[in-house]
């Protein structure tokens, strides 16, 4: 009754998701009667795609400059190497902590392996709540730096993934 | 903007149920209409409050490198950098931060050589070695901006 659809129009769908969800009261019947297909049909695939991870949600990408999120700061840390997952898997739990990464050290320039990005209106309370969220987690004795943007110079271009439309992180 | 867009902001934020008509389930919970929201969606995505709204997708299942870079550019040449930075169509974003390594970019490219190829164009072009920071690990990934 509800059959899949056939590999074209998967593909095709893939490529009007690219542009965004359709602004309508039924979006997905809007979507299915441009591949042909059923809207159920539609719903199940996109359902199947969040189910596999191809996307995490339909969502919104803020401008957040524009809604005032001025404050944008990443907080590094050296983390010893056995400590790094916890530690990471638990700051990233961490209200406010947007993105939470393990990278590498580049010595000697370069000492912090845990990266968090933290988004806030104002520097001072952005510094005051990460100064909170390390001694909560008895982190504090850490090498840590917060570092703050002070200029955007390009926000997102990256040809080869503008389509998908969300911002991408590195 | 008034309390039913910021409303609608944060709750779009944590996606839109995948059902037939999702805005009459959002507009139950918002105390609002499906016809409501939907304007106010549309009006927030032309004043450029949002980007976009859709699938969030997962880049790195889309296939492609990524990695994070800084370097340290001398004060009197930051802006110039900035702009050979910008020419570039694989940088995809370049912030200022404080700090002696004071220029951060992503770059997103078709493959991992690709990566290194462009940071070695990076530092042909700029006299300055990036430093390549990519990811090793993810434990978090959800933007979110309550309103």
């Amino acid at each position: 009754m509800n059959k899949p659809l056939s590999e074209q129009q998967s593909l095709a769908l893939r490529r009007l998701l690219e542009s965004g969800l359709p602004l309508a009261s039924r979006p997905f019947q809007a979507l299915a009667e441009q591949i042909d297909a059923g809207e159920r049909q539609v719903l199940e695939q996109i359902r199947q795609w969040q189910g596999q991870g191809l996307f995490r949600r339909v969502g919104l990408v803020v401008n957040h400059r524009a809604l005032g999120f001025a404050a944008n700061a990443m907080l590094v840390l050296d983390v010893p190497d056995a400590l790094v997952d916890e530690v990471g898997r638990r700051l990233g739990k961490a209200p406010g902590i947007n993105l939470c990464y393990q990278r590498p050290r580049r010595l000697p320039q370069w000492q912090y392996n845990l990266f968090c990005m933290i988004h806030g209106r104002q520097r001072e309370r952005v510094e005051a709540q990460v100064q909170a969220l390390l001694a909560e987690h008895l982190l504090d004795d850490l090498p840590h730096q917060l570092l703050f943007s002070t200029q955007l110079f390009k926000q997102c271009g990256g040809r080869f993934t503008a389509p998908a439309g969300a911002c991408i992180d590195g | 903007m008034d309390d039913l867009d910021r409303r609608l902001i944060n709750r779009l934020q944590l996606g839109l149920p995948l059902v037939r008509q999702p805005w009459q389930a959002l507009a139950l919970e918002l105390d609002s209409s499906s016809a409501e929201l939907l304007d106010r969606l549309h009006e927030l995505l032309n004043d450029g409050v949002l980007t976009r709204f859709g699938p969030m997708f997962d880049v790195e299942r889309l296939g492609g490198a990524f990695t994070l870079a800084a370097l340290a550019v001398p004060e009197a040449r930051f802006e110039a950098v900035a702009e050979q930075l910008a020419a570039m169509p694989e940088v995809a974003h370049n912030y200022r931060r404080e700090h002696h390594l004071n220029m951060w970019f992503v770059l997103a490219c078709a493959s991992e050589q690709a990566i290194r190829d462009s940071l070695l164009r990076i530092e042909r072009l700029t006299g300055l070695v990036p430093l390549n920071l990519p990811k090793e690990e993810t434990y978090h990934v959800g933007l979110y901006f309550p309103v």
